[in-house]
């Protein structure tokens, strides 16, 4: 491998690093949008009661 | 009590601020600082490496104020604050220990040196803190393991001098040392590059702990919310 | 002067509980001679000196990891812990007379094996039985902290060794560096710095890693 490819190799893997930070951020979400759903269908259910 | 979002404001403020140092920083890095005389372009490398080292010890640092302030002043929120901060620690910890080899490979054509202390000496923190993790997965939760935990943070910053005493002590030939106590070997220019580098890094590691604090918190307070609706 | 007497009640308690029980020592002093034998083995034909004080120094805080694992074990497996918490003593004394109680095996175990040491395998001069007995110190006043957060979770006996390598680091640099170097000043200094730093700072946080509020 040549000078350039290591310093690209470098630099690349800084850039994943931050894209499978964002993809973990996303699996998140959709963990706290699935945890906010089942509360509103809690509150409603109260609300009906 | 989640104080976070009184933050929140700023935060993504914060994270264009970041994005907009990091692309100023490649700018730096790759078109305006000279090439280096003896490694070439692979010396590039330094830019963002280097950074990333000091920013994880950044994290730790953090990490490591954060135990005492709840050791200090025993609010729990300093706990999970303490936590995100020696996660952001180990991630940053782990991208320093990758670019590291990828320059070593570069400059030394070995992707790894037991001779060098510094870099032994790094691995040796870093491991000390995927230890802190083990330490809280096998600790039940609650405040026994939120002031253990907050102990050992501390405990591991004060290695790093120690550390850093041993490998003055030591003599090391391979690591290259370019802040010695003459001040940074490097032209103005690189100095520059250094320097936009290193802010643009510690405050996307800040942004990212941001964040991840932000998350840890809506899932408290969700968790809360449950049981009052149960 | 009633922190010492409580420091000397306790370590002297945990010295009479190992003379009655005699579980720890036996098992470190058969540990570390075991551990010699192995290094026969393990070290090929003409290597020199400077691999066997390696060695020796991996043997060291082996067996200390092997005491410290047991230092906590007596207070808990009686449901000591908690009462010695209430009891009306400043809480780091409890950790200075596990600490010294500890150090007491360790040094017993290493004035059989470091003759033996010496006599087998690469000489010992005063220099490096000075960094023996510095590390020595950091290593169970460290241990015996770190013991006591393991002694709270589970899988304490592989926690332990985790979490007392990467922090005794330092002190192997600093033990092998006064047996082996032209000049180990530097390394007896590192080593008393440590002490120092550690010692303190483990006396000072035990509070908090034994007590809930």
């Amino acid at each position: 491998m040549t000078g350039e490819e290591y310093v690209a190799a470098a630099y690349a893997i800084v850039f994943v690093f931050v894209l499978v930070y964002v993809a973990t951020i996303a699996a998140k979400l959709v963990r706290l949008q699935r945890d906010t759903a089942e509360l509103l269908e809690l509150a409603r259910r109260r609300e009906q009661a | 009590m989640s104080s976070a979002f009184s933050w929140i404001r700023a935060l993504p403020a914060l994270a264009a601020l970041s994005a907009g140092l990091m692309g100023l920083a490649l700018l730096f890095s790759f078109f305006i600082a000279p090439e280096d005389g003896d490694q070439g372009i692979s010396q590039r490398i330094f830019y963002i490496h280097v950074p990333i080292a000091l920013t994880a010890y950044f994290c730790f640092g953090l990490g490591a104020w954060k135990a005492l302030l709840l050791l200090w002043r025993g609010e729990e929120r300093h706990d999970l604050e303490s936590y995100v901060a020696i996660h952001q620690g180990t991630i940053f910890g782990s991208l320093t220990l990758i670019t590291g080899a990828i320059w070593a490979k570069a400059s030394w054509g070995v992707w790894w040196s037991w001779d060098s202390n510094q870099l032994v000496l790094f691995l040796t923190l870093f491991l000390f803190y995927c230890a802190y993790f083990m330490l809280r997965f096998s600790l039940p939760e609650g405040p026994r393991r939120a002031r253990s935990s907050a102990v050992y943070a501390l405990f591991g910053v004060a290695l790093i001098p120690v550390s850093f005493l041993a490998i003055r002590l030591a003599e090391d030939f391979v690591h290259p040392t370019t802040f010695t106590r003459d001040g940074p070997q490097m032209t103005g220019t690189m100095f520059t590059a250094f320097c936009v580098s290193w802010a643009a890094v510690t405050l996307l590691a800040y942004v990212l702990y941001r964040v991840e604090l932000v998350g840890k918190r809506l899932h408290t307070d969700l968790r809360e919310l449950r049981e009052a609706l149960e | 002067m009633s922190y010492l007497a409580d420091v000397a009640a306790l370590t002297r308690k945990d010295l009479r509980v190992e003379l009655r029980a005699q579980d720890t020592l036996p098992a470190m002093l058969l540990f570390v001679f075991s551990t010699l034998v192995v290094f026969h083995f393990a070290l090929p034909e003409g290597t020199g000196e400077d691999a066997a004080y390696g060695l020796l120094w991996v043997a060291i805080v082996f067996t200390a990891l092997l005491g410290l694992a047991r230092a906590w074990v007596p207070e808990q497996e009686h449901g000591v812990f908690d009462a010695l918490v209430l009891a009306p003593c400043d809480r780091s004394a409890i950790w200075v007379g596990k600490t010294l109680a500890t150090l007491a095996f360790l040094l017993a175990a290493q004035v059989v094996a470091l003759p033996a040491f010496a006599l087998f395998f690469a000489p010992l001069d005063a220099v490096a039985l000075v960094g023996v007995l510095l590390a020595d110190i950091g290593i169970c006043a460290v241990g015996s902290l770190l013991a006591a957060m393991a002694a709270a979770g589970r899988a304490r006996e592989l926690l332990l060794p985790l979490l007392l390598l990467p922090l005794a680091s330092p002190l192997i640099v600093g033990g092998v560096g006064a047996a082996i170097s032209t000049e180990p000043g530097r390394y007896l200094l590192l080593l008393a710095l440590y002490d120092g730093i550690f010692a303190v700072l483990s006396w000072a946080s035990f509070e908090y890693v034994v007590t809930e509020s």
